[in-house]
């Protein structure tokens, strides 16, 4: 484990943006990267070597990672090697190097969910989707930075570090799985996990030029993900491409015993979902999904891309979520309220650090006031506040009723379209610091996200070109369980075009 | 001006599953502090709960016999507040939808019946214990008991009277432990009571300011501090002062109420619906299937005992009231013993030793076919009810078989005809006066002489052949 | 919905055992406030016969058997407490002194 050294701000680089020259092993895709592991032309070291030299090349001016795995990666990668060339040499993941954002469990691996209040806090017990990586004998490369208990849309909110944007580090990566999308973006591993309540896997995703999905709540288990907002939260995929990420979802998704909420539906092969045929399929697009809240540029890509998939056979209509205005202020009193409870158990007793005073009640209020972050002391204000006596109905409840018509503008779009597409963001990547002192600003950020969420529908960010040379995110939210659908569009959007070849020069 | 006494009670009972209600440690009491803990019910960062079958099968099963209504569709919600013993700072429990409502027990005080309305009963998770060492600034937790299965009983304000409560207690007791669904050991925890006192003029409607009591650890001590209460309370009222709504805490050593806490409103738990735990629906099959696997409730088996085994009333509400007891008569009837004697046997002897040793019936060696084997001994003459009374020591005490202690104390009752006239004559040749006190019409004198053979024959002589042949032996002289 | 008054963010902190300086609670009722604002646009919509989600799927009955699995050593129960004693997690006492 290592501390990630400060970093020197005299040694910020201007960013430019090239088009697939210098190319590293790392650039490359599973496939390729898995042939060349079996035909011995390449080991697991030689990942993981490329992943820790690239790390320690750039990630001292992006901040992508809280701590390293070193120790653990390098004996993992030298066991791996000893398989190569074996029949036990399997696992549909073999030997890639991953980054895993730090609210997920990682047994014996330290887990702050970016937070100074789990400063220390090695976990007894990895998630699920932890042990399902480790049986496709993944590396992990380390734990990556977020915003502090996954609220944040700009990865500002890290009880440590801000993870600055591989495209311009003036520029936030976006939010909360900033850490996440960076390190993809980056080059540093191969793929990550990161985690989506409102947005946190797609915002980051489409910020940083790469492809992340929300999976439908239910389709990935939950259980060893230290929660936000319970009914919200899915961890899910960052990579580079499409099919890559198809690949990984693979591997997480299914039924899981310890997580209730748990969907007992059977997960299809995604991969064969990638065939690059979109004839007659009918795509939505929402009216609110455009409006004037949207950059111009950003609105342009979106038209842009709608045309390469018209070009292809699908068609586009232009449709209606009429409750898509009140998604933020819905969302943002239901995650807040569930986080107010979620968040309760960070008390200084059992586990995590402790301001230790005379009286019981001075301890709790002294660590928790020290150790949080304000934008979570916001969220539990707000939640418990939303909660009580005398606001349940009118804050709660109300938000709860909200989000069932919200659901039911998805169920009724889906009844006639096979995906709904629109932006991932209203802009670009903003500057650090732009939005920190207006929390109702950096909210409406999340606009075109939280829905998705609310209604509990996969969706995906993948990317669709520029705008004044940033990354701007095609979002494509499909209905309930079909990642499949929202996979093929996806994929057959980034075979048709080379929006997914960029990468930032660092 | 005479006050009347309102009562309402909170009683918690935790169900014996083998594993905790959400993750699959171990329940079992005793075990050495956080041996019986895992990630889930400590509450690590990103746990989830699971919910066990066995926990809802028997709440399920207690609000049956509790006359509820079962909830079609129940649900978990979040009671939220900091507190060392509960690890997530909220407990998982039962807010609006609970699985039971609607319910009552019928109790018995000095005769009169009276059916006391049960509100709810929900379902959640127990917390940790916690222990504080005298003079010291710190205190100490064990997390073993965080997620015992528990149900909340709570009773409408019928309850009238410390008597009436504490009937109410040994019934809801009775019919945990026939269900089976708790063994009920206050000593152990595994039932609480908390109890909600408040008194109003009599022949007022309107409830008075009420003051909930805790620290109640067993039923004689909730009688007490109830009975202690209103007579605070009337006392208070009198004096022209006022009840405040605040938690006492009865003190046992000193019998009295302490103030623990004035409530400043009501608290704020701030409940919302657990979005880790997905919704119940009860469906009717399953209902029936619980319904049906209740074994027979005390009421059930008092009936029985009436109508089957002719029992008096009494006996029957008497045997019935613990389970153990009740479980102890029936088998003591599958080893022949006739259901009178046995049952006279169980609330005379019995329930007197055990009642002056402080024990239960499980707690004593005795076995069930011991004391009818007994029961036998002096129904076929064997023994003699005195010699009987010594046979029962020796059972009671040290368990074994009845003949067995017969033999090797030498107690089987002496019925030799000649040996018993011997003894008569012995007694009467030193006893002259009595014998002209009986032919003078003085019938105890025979009493008298009955006593002495039985003495001589360090009492197994059979009294009735003593008292034939003291007769005939006197009519000879 | 009125404003939000300082004693209301007081209230509030102390539910949530949080405290907070003058300052941080100047800063947090104004923003809390204009969340609310903000929040109160719901009441536009007539959610009279709208059932509230709270899960956003019906799914139904999930439940384990009732089996023991095995527990953590009371080593490692409390590996990562800040303090213990005798086997148990030390902390400050319940009482008030």
């Amino acid at each position: 484990m290592h501390p990630i050294k400060k970093m020197d701000k005299s040694k910020y680089l201007p960013c430019s943006r090239s088009r697939g020259e210098n190319m590293s092993i790392l650039d490359q895709r599973f496939a390729q990267i898995q042939e060349q592991l079996h035909k011995k032309e390449l080991t697991v070291t030689d990942l993981v070597d490329a992943s820790y030299n690239r790390i320690s090349e750039v990630d001292g001016n992006i901040g992508s990672f809280l701590h390293l795995n070193e120790e653990g990666a390098r004996k993992r990668a030298g066991e791996l090697d000893e398989l190569l060339g074996t029949d036990k040499a399997t696992g549909s993941l073999f030997g890639l190097p991953a980054g895993i954002k730090d609210n997920i469990s990682t047994k014996g691996i330290r887990t702050t969910c970016a937070s100074k209040i789990l400063d220390n806090f090695k976990p007894l017990y990895n998630a699920t989707v932890m042990d399902k990586l480790e049986q496709t004998n993944i590396i992990n490369i380390g734990k990556l930075n977020m915003d502090e208990f996954a609220m944040g849309s700009s990865n500002e909110n890290s009880g440590y570090k801000p993870v600055r944007n591989p495209w311009d580090i003036e520029r936030v990566p976006g939010g909360s799985s900033g850490g996440s999308a960076a390190t993809v973006a980056a080059g540093e591993v191969l793929f990550s996990l990161g985690s989506d309540t409102g947005g946190s896997i797609r915002e980051p995703a489409a910020f940083c030029g790469i492809v992340g999905l929300k999976p439908t709540y239910g389709r990935v288990s939950r259980f060893g993900l230290v929660a936000f907002a319970s009914s919200l939260d899915q961890i899910g995929p960052l990579t580079r491409s499409v099919e890559d990420n198809a690949h990984v979802l693979q591997a997480i998704a299914g039924h899981d015993r310890m997580d209730s909420t748990s969907a007992g539906v059977d997960v299809p092969n995604y991969s064969e979902a990638l065939t690059g045929d979109v004839k007659g399929l009918k795509i939505a697009v929402p009216k609110e999904y455009i409006t004037e809240g949207v950059e111009p540029e950003v609105r342009n890509r979106i038209r842009e891309a709608l045309n390469v998939l018209e070009k292809q056979g699908a068609t586009v209509e232009e449709v209606s979520l009429p409750h898509t205005k009140y998604a933020v202020a819905t969302y943002y009193l239901l995650a807040s309220s569930e986080a107010s409870a979620n968040l309760s158990r960070f008390d200084g007793i059992r586990y995590g650090e402790r301001i230790e005073d005379d009286s019981l009640i001075e301890t709790y209020m002294k660590t928790r006031s020290h150790y949080f972050g304000d934008e979570v002391k916001r969220r539990i204000m707000l939640g418990t506040f939303a909660l009580s006596s005398g606001y349940y109905d009118a804050l709660y409840k109300k938000a709860q009723k909200v989000r069932t018509l919200i659901k039911q503008d998805f169920d009724e779009v889906f009844l006639k379209y096979d995906v709904v597409i629109g932006p991932t963001t209203p802009t670009p990547a903003f500057k650090i610091g732009d939005k920190i002192e207006d929390p109702l600003t950096m909210y409406m950020n999340d606009i075109l996200t939280i829905p998705v969420n609310l209604a509990g529908v996969p969706a995906i960010s993948v990317p669709c070109g520029l705008a004044d040379g940033l990354p701007v995110g095609l979002q494509i939210i499909g209905n309930h369980f079909d990642e499949a659908m929202v996979y093929k569009v996806a994929h057959a959007f980034e075979q048709s075009t080379d929006h997914h070849k960029l990468k930032p020069e660092l | 001006m005479s006050f009347e006494t309102v009562i309402g009670l909170e009683v918690h009972v935790e169900l014996k599953t083998k594993s905790k209600i959400f993750c699959g440690c171990s329940t079992e009491f005793g075990a050495p502090p956080n041996t019986h803990t895992c990630p889930i019910c400590l509450g690590h960062p990103g746990v989830l709960p699971v919910l066990n079958k066995q926990a809802v099968d028997y709440a399920m099963r207690a609000a049956i016999a509790l006359n509820c209504d079962v909830a079609k569709e129940t649900k978990f919600d979040r009671k939220n507040y900091f507190y060392p013993d509960s690890p997530k700072a909220y407990q998982i429990s039962q807010f609006d939808q609970p699985i039971g409502e609607n319910g009552y027990i019928d109790i018995e005080v000095n005769g009169e019946k009276k059916r006391i309305g049960i509100t709810r009963i929900h379902m959640e998770e127990d917390a940790g214990k916690l222990t504080h060492a005298d003079g010291e600034h710190h205190s100490l937790v064990d997390f073993n008991r965080v997620g015992t299965p528990l149900v909340e009983i709570v009773s409408e304000p019928d309850l009238r009277s410390p008597e009436e409560a504490y009937a109410y207690l040994e019934k809801l007791k009775a019919i945990m432990q026939y269900t089976e669904v708790s063994d009920c050991k206050m000593e152990e925890g595994s039932l609480r009571c908390d109890a909600n006192i408040s008194i109003r003029p009599a022949g007022q409607e309107a409830f008075g300011t009420k003051t909930e009591l805790k620290n109640l650890n067993s039923f004689m001590n909730v009688q007490k501090g109830i009975a202690f209460e209103e007579v605070r309370q009337e006392k208070e009222l009198l004096s022209g002062g006022k009840i405040l709504q605040e938690t006492r805490r009865w003190d046992a050593d000193n019998k009295k109420t302490i103030l623990m806490r004035i409530k400043e409103g009501s608290d704020d738990y701030r409940y919302f619906p657990e979005p880790d735990l997905v919704n119940l629906y009860i469906e009717d099959e399953w209902k029936e299937r619980v319904r049906s696997e209740i074994p027979e409730l005390p009421d059930e088996r008092q009936k029985r005992y009436v109508k089957e085994l002719e029992l008096p009333e009494y006996d029957a509400q008497v045997l019935t009231q613990q389970k153990a007891m009740s479980d102890f008569f029936e088998e003591g009837l599958t080893h022949g013993a006739p259901a009178k004697l046995l049952s006279n046997w169980m609330m005379g002897e019995v329930s007197a030793y055990l009642n002056a040793n402080g024990k239960e019936i499980g707690d004593v060696p005795m076995t069930a076919e011991g004391l009818a084997k007994m029961i036998a001994l002096i129904e076929d003459g064997t023994i003699s009810s005195k010699i009987a009374k010594k046979v029962f020591k020796e059972l009671i005490e040290k368990g074994g078989d009845p003949q067995t202690i017969v033999k090797e104390k030498g107690l089987v009752q002496i019925t030799d005809e000649g040996a018993i006239r011997d003894m008569v004559n012995d007694v009467l040749d030193n006893n002259d006066q009595s014998i002209a006190d009986y032919k003078d019409g003085k019938e105890k004198a025979i009493g008298f002489l009955v006593g002495q053979v039985m003495k001589a024959s360090r009492g197994k002589a059979n009294p009735q052949m003593v008292n034939t042949l003291l007769v005939d032996e006197i009519k000879k002289r | 919905m009125e404003r939000i008054t300082k004693a209301q963010i007081k209230h509030v902190a102390h539910l949530a055992r949080l405290e907070f300086s003058d300052d941080e609670v100047e800063r947090f009722s104004e923003q809390l406030d204009s969340i609310i604002n903000y929040a109160e646009q719901l009441n536009e919509l007539d959610t009279t016969n709208v059932a509230p989600t709270s899960h956003v799927f019906d799914v139904r009955n999930v439940l384990r058997e009732d089996e023991v699995k095995p527990s953590l050593s009371q080593e490692e129960a409390l590996k990562n407490a800040p303090d213990q004693k005798d086997g148990q997690v030390k902390i400050p006492s319940v009482f008030e002194k």
